[in-house]
Parts: structure tokens; C-alpha cells; sequence
């Protein structure tokens, strides 16, 4: 119905969220048979040892880091906050994405996120997963993390409240519960369907626990139908306040660079601007490999596309204001600030992330380019690697040279820091691998809904 | 279909309502056992080489507390007295008894009591008794009735929920100077009035009021800085 409404409003066609054709039954059986019947391919083998090993990297820079202390990274006074911080903020921007997909389309009734929110939702998991290391290591001693939880301890002392970094412990820990149950009654009804349809024992009992007795009555549909819907409603107000929350660590301080309102709504949008780019880099693979162009389609590619040239605006204006209020201003060290980016040693850093974030991603305004795959998984690696950059630059540059003359310094990563970093894209990167292979990718039965055999007949 | 039993459902329901009370019961024991003595060491009496006995000299002979800890109103440590300071006495009484011959011995020889120490803080907290005594803090406030202790025990948990109990309301707590030794004080009441600067109290609210303003304590929020403690 939208889409008729919309077609003709614009007039033209646009790809449909699903091939015609499909029926109930070709849908299920294309969806459970990646997981229960394909045969395990041996470029899911390499892919996997590759990141695997990725992981493992992590694994040896992370217990490297609990031996030596955080003396193994780069950072240092005036630069006190390096890629732990970067790396947090840019991975938990990413998971925006799946949020934004699952919960904020879903109460928008947007049919075609029903192909897209099983994956974005375990992207989220993941990235989420990979942020939530950061900011745990780069407290120095995690083994006593858990004092920034409030608890009756002996000390009788609570956390400081008014710090953001406490927020950022409740946001980043309700976020990540409320990703995991979503995506987890999500999956309640297509896992009683993998339970149905395995022939092997095993995986049948552990997608029966799984499955929780699912048995489709309609009582069970209703039940699922309102959590859905409630875990939807709790999940919107968190796309904007996760993020929110993590600007306020930056803008809480008055730090040149920091010390800004604007944080708030431009982190927002650039996490689902490096969102929709990240699901865009894992979409377009997957489709290709698994054959699933019937449920992604196009259409799916344009969306995301779309949603990508307007955060990105926004974004825009963000980096705008930012340089015209530190001409504008009138304070000497906004002021500086701005010389410092455009000037300073890591000018050629600030340049590059207005290429990749805001000259690049303009060729979206292309309808062709929007609709090929290829130019699309381009553009969306160029909009991660900027949207690394902008933390860098906010994370790096304001802190390496701020007030005092005699306090500037510069800042470079240690091979430990590189290698804590990309083991995390391992580890999330392994992490979807394994969940392509054993949970179905996409939504079965919210794809169903979309087929013509789906609609309600008088 | 279903693969397991409908006894099942009785199973995970137990299962995910359990863990609700297995996860809280393992909160709350943790929480116990750290404040328990297993951990603080409160009320454990530890060997010593003489079984030396504060009830007795204290109670039983009126020995004053400075008379052996010497350095407790100048210096942060009290001081533990040199065998000498045993010897003043025992080189008259008890000169035979067959417990004193490690101190004898310690006389002969000229190497110091190996005491075990029961009033411990972590090396982390800059502790200093000579502030705490000349700000009215009773020696017996913190070590409990050391004078009914035949053998020396921790009475406190010495964790830093128990230093900020008086840290954020010293003058629950506070006693005259001169009171300070007193190992028998009682606080205020209508039958046992203090006399403090001239006046008569009868509670220990007003008295500590009056106190921490004589004294000049700290306000609150300087005492219970972080750095005042952990420098």
C-alpha cells in the first residue's frame, strides 16, 4: 500500500522488498536450508579461521595489556585518552544501526526492514560487544570494573553520579540487554521452525531449548506480538539516548572541541550514518554469497542508501558549525582549535575525514549509484573509515593541544593499539560468521508477512 | 512439534524464577562474607609471643595507655614500648615466672618483642592517631573496651565503611580531651552529665555539636576527601 502510494507520488517504479513469486513455502525453505542444508563451503571455513585468528590477536594484546598496564598504548598525558576511547565510540555508533532498523522502522510499519533486522540486530550485538571491551580495558585495572557498578560495598561509597562515564556504564548496559532480548524473541519463532525442520538430533535439542516451546498458537502469536511491540517501544527512546550519553562524556568537559551542545544530536546521527554503512558493507556480501537477492533487493540497498546521504547532511552541518563557531565564536581557543585541524600534525587526517564523510558519500544523490552494489560497498567502507576518523580527530586533536603551551604533545598508537583494534573487527567479523551459519540470517516469518498470500481476505 | 517433555515448561519456569533468588542469595553471601570476620579479622585473637594481657595492667594495675604507647597524641603511630618499658615493672615482680622469659630473654639479648600486630590498615591509608586524639576521638571509640581484653583483638572491621561512619558524623562520636583515656567514659545522659568548657550536657548531640566546634573538626566535606585519607 505504501509503496503504491509512494510510486505514484514519485513516479516511478521502485524495486519491490521482495521478488514476486515467492510463496510461504519457497520463502521458508530458501531462508532454514542456509543454515540446516547448505553444506559448510570452504570459503566459510577460511573466512572464519581468518578472523578467528583475528580474535586471537585480541586475545594475546588483551592479556599483553592485563600484564603490563596500559603504559603498552600510546597514550599519555596531554593525550590521555587514545584509541580505547576512539574505538568505543566508533563501535557503538556502528550498532546504532540494527536499533534504529528494528525497533524505530518497526513502530514506523516500514515493510522492507523485515529482510534487513535479523542481521543489523546481530550487528548490533556485536558491535556493542566489541565497544563494551573498550571502555573496560582502558580503565587500567578491569579486574576492578565492577566499582562502577553501585553496589553495597564495604567502602560505603556509590559511583560519582554526575560523571558521565557512570551514564555511559547504564546507557551501554541497557543497551546492550535490550539489543540481546530483542533480537532473541525475534528469533523465538523461526528457531521453532529450525527445530522443526533439522534432522540432525543435536542441533534439534539445542533449537528446541532455544525455541522455548514454541508452537505458533494463536495465543503464543499474541503473547509475542505485544513483548515485541513493548521491547520496540523501549528500544526508540535508546537509538537517540545511547549516543547521546556518549557525547556527554566529550561535551560535560570543557575540553576546546568538547565543550559543545551540538554533540548530542550530530553523535546521534553519525552513529546510524556509520550504521547503515556497516550494514550495507555486510548486506551486500551476504546477498551475493547466499544468493538472497529475492529478499534484499534493491529497494533494501536505496533505503539504506537514503538514510545514509541524510545523516550524513547531518553530520555535514555538525562539521560546519563546528569550524564556524570556532571562527565565529570568539574564544581563542575554539579558535585555535579550528587553526590546529586544519593546521596542526594531524591536519591531513582532518582533511581526509571531510573527503570520506562529506564530499564522498555526495555521489549518493546518483539514483545508478545508489542501486549498485559495488559503487554502495565502496562508499560505505569510505564512510567507516571517516566516521574513525571524526573520533579520532575529536578524541586526538582536542586533547593534544588545548590550553597550555607547555602541556601540547602528540599522540601515536603502539602496535598494541592497532592490534586491540582490528582484533575487535575480528572478533565481530568471526562473531557474524558464526551466526550466518547457525541462526537464519533473515527474519522467516516477518518475511512471510510481506507475501501477497499474507494478505487478511474478507 | 515438540522434543521435550510438557514437564518441561514446570522446569524452566523453576529455572529462570530460581535464578532471581540463586543470583540474589549470591550477592548477599558474598556481601557477608566480606564483612565477616573470616576476612576482617574482627574479634580474632592472633598469637602473640607473651600472652600479654591489657585487662590486667589496665583494670587490674590502672596503668594509663600512654605509659606504654607513648608517641599516640604527637605521631601517627602510637607506639609499641621497648622491653625496657616491661622491665621497669617485671625486673621487680614476677621476675621468675616462666611466661615473662621471652622478655627476659628480649632484656638479655637485646632484640625487640616480636609482637603480632592486630590493629592493621592497608599501607593505601595515611592514618595519623595524634589528629584523632586531639580532636576528642576516644581510644576506646575505635578499639573498643581494650580494658576487658585479656588477650589484645581487633574490635572493629577496620573497613572504610567503618572509618566513615564517624567521618560523616564525627560528633556522634566525639568526647572532651580530657576524657579521651578514659577507658570506663560513658556518653552524656540526665543521669551522667559532661561537663565540657564550662557547661553541663546531657546528650550527646548537643556535646558533640559543641565539641566539633571547640575543637575546630573539619567540616564533613573536607574529612571525607578522598586525598584525606588516601594521599
Amino acid at each position: 500500500m505504501a509503496q503504491r502510494i509512494e510510486e505514484e507520488r514519485s513516479g516511478r517504479k521502485q524495486a519491490p522488498v521482495i521478488e514476486p513469486g515467492h510463496t510461504f513455502g519457497s520463502v521458508t525453505d530458501q531462508i532454514s536450508s542456509i543454515v540446516l542444508n547448505r553444506p559448510t563451503s570452504t570459503g566459510w571455513f577460511i573466512g572464519f579461521g581468518f578472523f578467528f585468528m583475528l580474535t586471537m590477536m585480541l586475545l594475546y594484546a588483551l592479556a599483553y595489556l592485563f600484564l603490563k598496564g596500559t603504559g603498552i598504548w600510546g597514550v599519555n598525558i596531554p593525550v590521555g585518552w587514545g584509541f580505547a576511547i576512539v574505538n568505543f565510540v566508533w563501535w557503538i555508533g556502528i550498532g546504532h544501526a540494527g536499533t534504529l532498523i528494528s525497533a524505530i522502522l518497526l513502530l514506523l510499519r516500514q515493510s522492507w526492514r523485515n529482510s534487513i533486522n535479523r542481521f543489523a540486530e546481530a550487528m548490533t550485538l556485536f558491535a556493542v560487544a566489541s565497544a563494551g571491551i573498550f571502555p573496560l580495558i582502558h580503565t587500567g585495572r578491569p579486574w576492578l570494573a565492577y566499582w562502577l557498578f553501585p553496589y553495597p560495598n564495604t567502602m560505603r561509597v556509590w559511583p560519582q553520579f554526575r560523571s558521565p562515564l557512570v551514564w555511559d556504564v547504564f546507557a551501554v548496559s541497557t543497551y546492550f540487554t535490550i539489543s540481546l532480548l530483542f533480537w532473541f524473541i525475534g528469533l523465538i519463532p523461526d528457531l521453532a521452525t529450525l527445530r522443526d525442520r533439522s534432522e540432525n538430533p543435536f542441533a534439534k535439542i539445542i533449537y528446541g531449548i532455544l525455541a522455548m516451546g514454541w508452537r505458533g498458537s494463536a495465543r503464543h502469536w499474541h503473547r509475542y506480538e505485544t513483548s515485541y511491540l513493548l521491547l520496540a517501544g523501549l528500544a526508540t527512546p535508546l537509538v537517540l539516548s545511547v549516543h547521546t550519553v556518549v557525547s556527554f562524556d566529550f561535551a560535560v568537559s570543557i575540553v576546546p572541541g568538547w565543550h559543545t551542545t551540538i554533540f548530542p544530536p550530530y553523535f546521534v546521527a553519525g552513529a546510524i550514518y556509520s550504521g547503515f554503512a556497516m550494514v550495507l558493507m555486510l548486506a551486500i556480501p551476504i546477498r551475493k554469497i547466499y544468493n538472497l537477492e529475492d529478499f534484499i533487493t534493491e529497494r533494501h540497498l536505496e533505503n539504506s542508501a537514503k538514510v545514509m546521504l541524510a545523516t550524513g547532511l547531518i553530520v555535514a552541518y555538525g562539521y560546519v558549525m563546528e569550524a564556524f563557531l570556532g571562527w565565529y565564536g570568539g574564544s581563542k581557543y575554539d579558535a585555535f582549535l579550528l587553526w590546529n585541524r586544519l593546521h596542526g600534525p594531524y591536519a591531513f587526517f582532518y582533511i581526509m575525514l571531510w573527503v570520506c564523510n562529506i564530499i564522498v558519500p555526495q555521489v549518493l544523490w546518483i539514483r545508478k549509484l545508489r542501486t549498485t552494489p559495488a559503487a554502495l560497498f565502496l562508499i560505505s567502507g569510505v564512510v567507516l573509515v571517516g566516521m574513525w576518523l571524526e573520533r579520532f580527530i575529536i578524541v586526538v586533536v582536542s586533547l593534544q593541544r588545548d590550553f597550555l603551551n607547555s602541556s601540547f604533545g602528540m599522540y601515536y598508537p603502539t602496535r598494541w593499539d592497532w592490534m586491540t583494534y582490528i582484533g575487535t573487527i575480528g572478533m565481530f567479523l568471526a562473531a557474524m560468521f558464526l551466526f550466518v551459519r547457525i541462526l537464519p540470517m533473515i527474519s522467516i516469518f516477518e518475511m512471510r508477512t510481506l507475501l501477497p498470500e499474507a494478505e487478511v481476505k474478507e | 512439534m515438540q522434543i521435550f517433555h510438557r514437564s518441561t515448561n514446570t522446569l524452566s519456569r523453576a529455572t529462570i524464577f530460581g535464578a532471581v533468588f540463586v543470583v540474589a542469595a549470591a550477592f548477599l553471601v558474598l556481601a557477608e562474607v566480606q564483612r565477616s570476620p573470616y576476612i576482617t579479622y574482627e574479634g580474632v585473637r592472633k598469637p602473640q609471643p607473651v600472652p600479654f594481657s591489657h585487662q590486667h595492667h589496665v583494670t587490674g594495675l590502672g596503668i594509663d595507655c600512654r605509659y606504654c604507647h607513648t608517641s599516640v597524641e604527637q605521631s601517627s603511630f602510637a607506639g609499641i614500648p621497648p622491653t625496657k618499658t616491661c622491665m621497669n615493672c617485671h625486673s621487680q615482680i614476677w621476675t621468675n615466672a616462666a611466661l615473662l622469659e621471652p622478655v627476659r630473654e628480649s632484656y638479655r639479648s637485646n632484640k625487640s618483642l616480636q609482637w603480632t600486630r592486630v590493629n592493621q590498615l592497608p599501607d593505601y591509608v595515611y592514618f595519623n592517631h595524634s589528629i584523632h586524639v586531639n580532636k576528642g576521638v576516644g581510644c576506646n571509640t575505635c578499639h573498643g573496651p581494650v580494658d576487658q581484653m585479656p588477650l589484645m583483638y581487633q574490635n572493629a572491621s577496620m573497613q572504610m565503611e567503618w572509618c566513615l561512619e564517624c567521618h560523616r558524623g564525627a560528633e556522634k562520636f566525639v568526647r572532651p580531651r580530657d576524657q579521651v583515656f578514659n577507658m570506663r567514659y560513658q556518653q552524656p545522659s540526665t543521669t551522667t552529665p559532661v561537663v565540657f568548657a564550662g557547661a553541663s550536657f546531657t546528650d550527646q548531640e548537643s556535646l558533640g555539636r559543641a565539641i566539633v566546634q571547640n575543637y575546630k573538626v573539619r567540616a564533613v566535606k573536607d574529612i571525607t576527601n578522598c586525598d584525606t585519607c588516601h594521599r
